[in-house]
């Protein structure tokens, strides 16, 4: 079936980044598990998923109902759609016209450690990351927390404790604001996350410490 | 009847609108095709090569207002290469040179130049109207050219186009006697648009009812734009961000307030959440609302603005509204007859924020809904059952899980009993989209119950040629059919050859249909052009009777194969 021919056609795998070498590389993880480049940075991605399904188990407690069936999904991986189907040309139907409308927007959730909401941004709307971190001030602006743009840090004044931006790449590795050049960023961000930063001193690539969970 | 002068039966004939019903006329004798042929206006073509233009003017010679459409419906997803044809000129050339006096041309999908747009604004010089859907080839220069020229126009509607834009200054070009506009879409337009020369036209405009205004068109100008033109019932918003603070704000607020006659809003390409509060005093007189385009509204902010809209009979909007805001929805617009979510992520697949829940919400709300497109994170069979006892009169009914092959999600089965129960339910289903987990089973209830479908899309279905065979012998209505990735081969292609004469076109891409298949049916139905679009450049080597099609696309038609075709598409 077509599926298949899609899945064999080199532009998938070109996507896919399966070079040989990748494909019979030695990597601990489940089959199937696409970790295939976190190689190439050093770091915590052995702490990331720890802590990225905590985040995802939070999310799904924390947002909306109905969305929680997205949220099982992003946990358990192996209910997302293969990457073939998902790359079908023409699929989703959706008119080429709208895509491109709709390209110069970027959504991704923001969760702040304790917040009981979600929000979603679009990274496409800012410039830079004091334009981000001023709007994600505002956003949150009802838990008072303060902005200190120059030092990317983030700050509950009734309480005093310490908020560090962190945001999952496109490889799944959760990362520092700010370490990579802010186009670099809008287009490899996944998702943003306010880490208290008591418990984000693992993250950074010279630690192993496991981040744990905040629930 | 026939006791009566021709001109009273022509008197009669007026009133007969629908052309359907002018086609019935025509054939009950040779005096009243004569009549109906004179005094027919209205022409509808849904296939630009299914008749040459020359006919068409031998036809009707009085045509006044034309329709034309051109590539196939899966052009819009990008499965149809982008030269694949479809241009108008040829067609306006005809008119021109017969000297119809055109008033009224609409397209869709079609390849319009600028060279067509000038001549159409010099060639037929009572030109009113001109609607341009999807269409593709042209740029601001020739809508300059129909601004310029076209001395009586009341509209220019450009849907959702890729226009090259050079600069703004298209505007400009309506002269300064040009007061005659009733309908002005731009939405579509990316470039730069001269404000004052807007506003202006706007003023002296005061038959201005409908008004759709590019991105570019920042909320200061609305607010001017508004002030001149309080008569307006349809506006399209471009930039909608301003600091709520301002003077400019507030004069909005007025000017929003005194906008009575207003009925539907659409575009807000561009928006700040925190400016919706302005529309809120219009929102109970709206009957229509499009924020599809309008990115990055907070489901919440969503639901609060429709709340206050009571009256909505048709609402398209993205899926960050969520299940909760679709309950919304379903308690607030009992008039609802028309639904559409899009996802706001159309690239990640398995993304969408709505489920069967929201569905079933609105379907329990809204007893009027009549036409549907969901697109929707998964689905389950109670689900649309519950959908089709609770909304019988679907006449669309569109649904795109994203993840096109997902069973039910409560049960792990195919979705073939849901939208069995659609089909079975909703007698006057005119259009129907499939999506999800299928096997040939839904096929079998769709030729059963679905006796006035007209349009099938398919995705990703069905197990064998029985699957395709089944709506074939049973939709007899059947007009437009559409299938992608899907087992169906040759049997199903050639087991009823006749039926595809009653039908305007059949699309079959990454099917089981062989080359050798294609060969068959064309060579049996010399009244059918059967094209082969092979992008892919290996398969001139080897032509090979049993390799199997990349797409397909067959169409009756009075003029044989096509010479405009580009060298990847051949006619069989």
């Amino acid at each position: 079936m077509a599926m298949e021919k899609a899945k064999e056609s080199p532009e998938v795998d070109a996507n896919r980044g399966s070079s040989l070498e990748e494909i019979t590389e030695l990597r601990l993880g489940l089959p199937g598990e696409n970790r295939g480049r976190t190689g190439m940075k050093r770091g915590f991605s052995e702490t990331v998923d720890v802590d990225a399904s905590a985040v995802n188990r939070d999310e799904a407690k924390n947002s909306p109902a109905g969305s929680d069936a997205r949220e099982k999904d992003e946990v358990s991986g192996a209910a997302k759609p293969p990457a073939a189907k998902a790359q079908a040309v023409g699929w989703p139907p959706v008119k080429t016209f709208r895509k491109s409308a709709m390209k110069s927007c970027k959504y991704v959730k923001v969760a702040v450690d304790g917040a009981p909401y979600l929000r979603k941004v679009d990274l496409e709307a800012y410039e830079s990351y004091q334009q981000l971190l001023a709007a994600l001030e505002k956003l949150f602006s009802c838990f008072s927390i303060c902005n200190y743009a120059s030092e990317r840090k983030i700050v509950d004044p009734t309480n005093g404790v310490e908020y560090l931006p962190t945001y999952e790449d496109k490889d799944g590795d959760w990362m520092l604001v700010g370490d990579v050049p802010w186009k670099m960023f809008v287009e490899s961000c996944k998702r943003l996350r306010f880490m208290k930063s008591s418990e984000a001193t693992g993250l950074g690539p010279r630690t192993q410490s496991v981040c744990t969970s905040s629930s | 009847m026939n006791y009566f002068p021709d001109e009273v039966i022509e008197h009669v004939f007026d009133f007969v609108t629908s052309n359907k019903d002018r086609n019935t006329i025509s054939l009950v004798c040779k005096s009243w095709y004569r009549i109906e042929k004179f005094s027919r206006q209205r022409v509808f073509i849904g296939n630009c090569y299914a008749i040459s233009p020359e006919r068409l003017i031998g036809r009707f010679p009085g045509v006044k207002s034309l329709t034309l459409k051109g590539k196939p419906h899966f052009a819009d997803f990008n499965l149809v290469p982008h030269d694949w044809g479809g241009f108008v000129y040829p067609w306006i050339e005809a008119l021109a040179r017969s000297r119809v006096n055109l008033e009224e041309l609409r397209m869709k999908r079609m390849v319009v130049t600028d060279d067509a747009l000038e001549l159409i604004s010099r060639a037929f010089v009572n030109f009113k109207t001109l609607v341009l859907v999807s269409c593709e080839g042209f740029t601001t220069d020739g809508l300059a050219a129909i601004a310029a020229n076209c001395r009586f126009l009341r509209e220019l509607d450009l849907q959702e186009n890729e226009v090259e834009d050079h600069r703004g200054q298209w505007l400009n070009c309506f002269p300064e006697s040009c007061t005659s506009l009733v309908s002005l879409n731009f939405a579509c337009l990316k470039g730069d648009i001269n404000l004052a020369a807007l506003e202006r036209l706007v003023a002296r405009s005061p038959n201005l009812k409908s008004l759709k205004l590019s991105r570019a068109v920042p909320l200061d100008t609305l607010q001017k734009i508004l002030v001149r033109a309080p008569q307006l019932v349809d506006l399209g918003v471009g930039s909608f961000v301003h600091d709520p603070e301002s003077e400019t704000y507030s004069k909005l607020l007025t000017a929003i307030e005194k906008c009575k006659s207003m009925r539907s809003l659409s575009g807000f390409l561009e928006v700040a959440a925190y400016c919706l509060p302005a529309i809120y005093p219009i929102c109970s007189s709206l009957t229509s609302l499009n924020l599809s385009y309008a990115p990055g509204i907070p489901g919440s902010e969503l639901t609060k603005l429709i709340r206050q809209c009571r009256k909505l009979q048709r609402l398209w909007i993205l899926d960050c509204i969520g299940d909760k805001g679709l309950g919304v929805v379903a308690s607030s617009c009992k008039d609802l007859q028309e639904l559409r979510v899009f996802p706001s992520d159309p690239y990640g697949v398995g993304n969408a924020a709505v489920t069967e829940e929201g569905l079933v919400a609105i379907s329990k709300g809204c007893p009027k809904l009549n036409s549907l497109l969901y697109f929707c994170q998964q689905m389950t069979n109670a689900a649309l059952q519950t959908v089709a006892q609770n909304c019988p009169n679907f006449i669309r009914f569109r649904l795109c899980i994203l993840d096109p092959t997902k069973p039910d999600s409560s049960t792990d089965q195919p979705l073939d009993e849901g939208f069995g129960a659609i089909v079975q339910s909703c007698k006057g289903l005119r259009r129907l989209s499939l999506s999800g987990l299928l096997t040939d089973q839904v096929f079998s209830f769709i030729g059963k119950f679905a006796e006035q479908l007209e349009m099938l899309s398919i995705a990703f279905a069905g197990n064998s040629d029985k699957g395709m065979l089944y709506v074939l012998t049973g939709c007899k209505k059947i007009r437009k059919l559409e299938i992608r990735d899907c087992p169906f081969g040759n049997i199903a292609l050639l087991t009823d050859v006749g039926k595809y004469e009653t039908m305007r076109s059949l699309w079959m891409s990454s099917c089981d249909v062989t080359l050798g298949g294609c060969k068959t049916l064309a060579k049996k139905m010399p009244r059918l052009n059967v094209e082969i679009i092979n992008e892919n450049e290996e398969m001139e080597e080897c032509i090979d009777d049993r390799q199997k099609v990349e797409k397909m696309y067959l169409y009756r038609t009075l003029v044989g194969p096509r010479k405009d075709a580009p060298e990847h598409v051949w006619t069989l």
